[in-house]
């Protein structure tokens, strides 16, 4: 699978954050994001999920044999982890996890595995209100792990972790990349070795 | 279909635990049927004709009541991203969270008006049939409130905009409702009010998914 | 920036428009007030009370024509995306507001020397009061989004939702009526009209037309200024020199 994009453009407001970004991700490579705050990390992020509409340019995704994905397809193979981490304080941890497992469509066995490969198991059964700002972080990262899909995009994903879950969500990276996966992933601090990394700034 | 279960269970579970819940929009109505004779008089002829329209206006705002909590945490949580990214068209998203809001509110409230109607003075025929408008139209609420509460999450801060937008959209349930009722205590055949009622209702169930989904790409671009 | 050419061209357009418009409007209005106040007869029940039927029904009319023109101009908008349909829709809302509310006062004001109170729940104007507020429902929700290109869309769908309601409004409406028949006694649209008082009434309702017309591209010209100062601000675009 390849991410391939030409010339992206994307207004935020009424203000171009970036244009004519050119980049392109293979199977089994990560490339991740650097910039001050404002550059348009977060908004690449999202026209790359197809959550944003880009003012010009064109972005690709093809599958193993070269077809292009629809809008559908591209939607059914990526993974978005935003810094919005679509936990409610009225559900708890388990419940939450077996929502997101519907939405993506995954069978509800999927929820214990990303449980016990995030080491949730003592958060389980606690409400979403009670989650400190790395469990929450942690709970949202578990949405990888719900279902296999190719594309990952993730958005400032070490924020609030602690050492050792960094070294986890590393592992599983590594781990995705290793099986032929992709990560586009925003971040301020070196994440997964900057094996490649963009950097965006302001334009002009 | 499973994803669909799954998000309208999910909104109750989260009506009925978020704090006052589903009792909540029920309590509401219940007061403004309790602060209606305090307001007119006790005297039960006045009562007894104003009741249709008081049960129906006390509908009218206890559904407005919930409507900032059907789509405004999504948008702010990042679960609506979540939602456009999910194979369930948008347009059953927003059906589902019509459901929620119905089951949470219109429904409850169907079930109570019998029980509240004495305090009003209806006459017993017309309970069942104060029941009946309730269960036929509140869903055509839901509808048309989860549309603007889609077209609200554009907007910070969006309560009393959302009343704005919504009451005058709802005035037709609220005249063939109460028409119904009063039709009934009067005697006369509630059934002409009940089919406009229901019409009414039907359109909205049409038209509110489509423009709430309308509304929720917006944040596309 | 591209989408900007087209707009500019309007702006110059409508900027030559404005004085030759803004004359026909006073021209128009002159004269229709002159037809109405002293050309066509007394109304023989009503007396002079009735003339003021000149300024109320055309109002009326302009109220509801103007809804229409800003939920075609919202269908274009949201078809076409053309970047002057939200302007024109956006534009149109206060004008017909207006209308609305002039059609709301002077039917009060007919109302009290008529039928002795200053408000009778008759089912044109309950109509035209429920009207009032989609119009002000419309206003506030721009008024709410802070980013213009989202608040456009959003009312966009508000207009829309609100034509295809507003049948289903006026039909409960004339339904409610007719069951309480008793409350209206007077009919809004007065005695039948005769060929002296079309006269007045056509040439006021073209006035206001004009009127409408004028200030639409008036608004108009200050809400694509206004954008393009935006832009400007935003950096998009070179100050003109």
């Amino acid at each position: 699978m390849r991410l391939i994009a030409e010339g992206l453009a994307a207004v935020r407001g009424e203000r171009v954050v970036f244009q004519n970004i050119n980049f392109d991700v293979a199977s089994g490579q990560a490339l991740v994001l650097h910039g001050p705050n404002g550059s348009g990390k977060t908004t690449l992020l999202r026209v790359i999920a197809g959550l944003l509409g880009m003012l010009a340019g064109r972005m690709r995704v093809i599958d193993k044999d070269g077809a292009v994905l629809t809008d559908e397809a591209r939607d059914q193979s990526l993974h978005f982890v935003g810094h919005q981490d679509a936990i409610r304080p009225q559900l708890r941890v388990m419940e939450t996890l077996q929502f997101h497992a519907n939405l993506l469509g995954a069978p509800t066995k999927n929820v214990d595995a990303a449980i016990a490969t995030w080491g949730l198991e003592p958060l389980a059964e606690l409400s979403g209100g009670l989650l400190s700002a790395g469990q929450r972080r942690r709970v949202s990262l578990a949405r990888l792990s719900l279902q296999r899909r190719p594309l990952w995009l993730l958005d400032e994903p070490l924020v609030a972790l602690d050492t050792p879950t960094r070294a986890r969500l590393n592992d599983i990276c590594s781990k995705h990349l290793a099986q032929g996966g992709l990560i586009v992933a925003a971040s301020h601090e070196p994440f997964l070795g900057d094996r490649r990394t963009m950097t965006l700034g302001y334009q002009e | 279909m499973k994803t669909f279960r799954a998000l309208v269970w999910r909104d109750i579970l989260i009506g009925m635990r978020a704090s006052g819940g589903a009792a909540l929009a029920a309590a509401f109505f219940a007061l403004i049927i309790v602060l209606a004779p305090l307001g007119l008089g006790p005297d039960a002829g006045t009562l007894r004709a104003a009741g249709p329209g008081l049960f129906w206006i006390a509908a009218l705002l206890a559904t407005l009541l919930g409507l900032e909590r059907v789509l405004q945490p999504d948008a702010e949580d990042g679960t609506l991203d979540l939602l456009r990214l999910s194979p369930l068209p948008l347009e059953l998203v927003a059906l589902a969270k019509i459901a929620a809001h119905w089951l949470t509110s219109g429904f409850i409230i169907s079930l109570l008006a019998p029980l509240l109607a004495p305090l009003l003075s209806l006459d017993t025929p017309a309970i069942p049939i104060l029941a009946a408008s309730l269960l036929l139209g509140t869903p055509g609420l839901s509808a048309i409130g989860t549309a603007a509460a889609a077209l609200g999450t554009s907007v910070q801060r969006g309560g009393m905009v959302l009343a704005i937008l919504v009451l005058p959209l709802n005035i037709p349930f609220l005249i063939f409702g109460a028409s119904a009722v009063s039709a009934a205590q009067a005697n006369e055949d509630p059934t002409q009010a009940l089919i406009f009622l229901t019409a009414a209702s039907l359109i909205a169930l049409v038209v509110g998914p489509i423009a709430a989904a309308a509304a929720l790409r917006l944040n596309e671009d | 920036m591209q989408q900007f050419a087209n707009p500019q061209r309007f702006v110059r357009i409508a900027k030559m428009l404005t004085p030759w418009l803004l004359g026909a409007t006073a021209l128009l209005l002159v004269t229709g007030l002159y037809l109405a106040l002293f050309v066509a007869p007394p109304d023989y029940q009503q007396g002079d009370a009735a003339r003021i039927m000149y300024v109320h029904v055309p109002a009326a009319w302009m109220s509801l024509f103007i809804y229409a023109c800003m939920a075609v101009s919202s269908a274009v908008a949201f078809i076409w995306k053309h970047p002057l349909a939200d302007v024109a829709a956006k534009a149109s809302a206060p004008i017909g507001c207006v209308f609305t509310a002039l059609a709301l006062i002077t039917g009060s004001l007919w109302g009290q020397p008529m039928w002795g109170t200053w408000w009778v729940w008759d089912a044109r104007l309950t109509s035209v009061l429920i009207l009032f507020f989609l119009y002000l429902g419309y206003i506030v929700l721009w008024s709410v989004i802070d980013e213009p290109t989202r608040a456009a869309r959003a009312a966009r769908i508000l207009a829309l939702v609100g034509a295809i309601n507003i049948p289903i409004i006026k039909f409960s409406v004339d339904w409610w009526n007719t069951l309480h028949q008793g409350s209206s006694v007077f009919r809004m649209d007065g005695p039948t009209i005769t060929s002296s008082m079309l006269a007045p009434l056509l040439v006021m309702a073209a006035g206001y037309n004009v009127f409408y017309v004028t200030f639409l591209l008036i608004r108009m010209r200050t809400e694509v200024s206004q954008r393009r100062l935006r832009t400007i601000r935003l950096g998009l675009e070179p100050v003109p020199a």
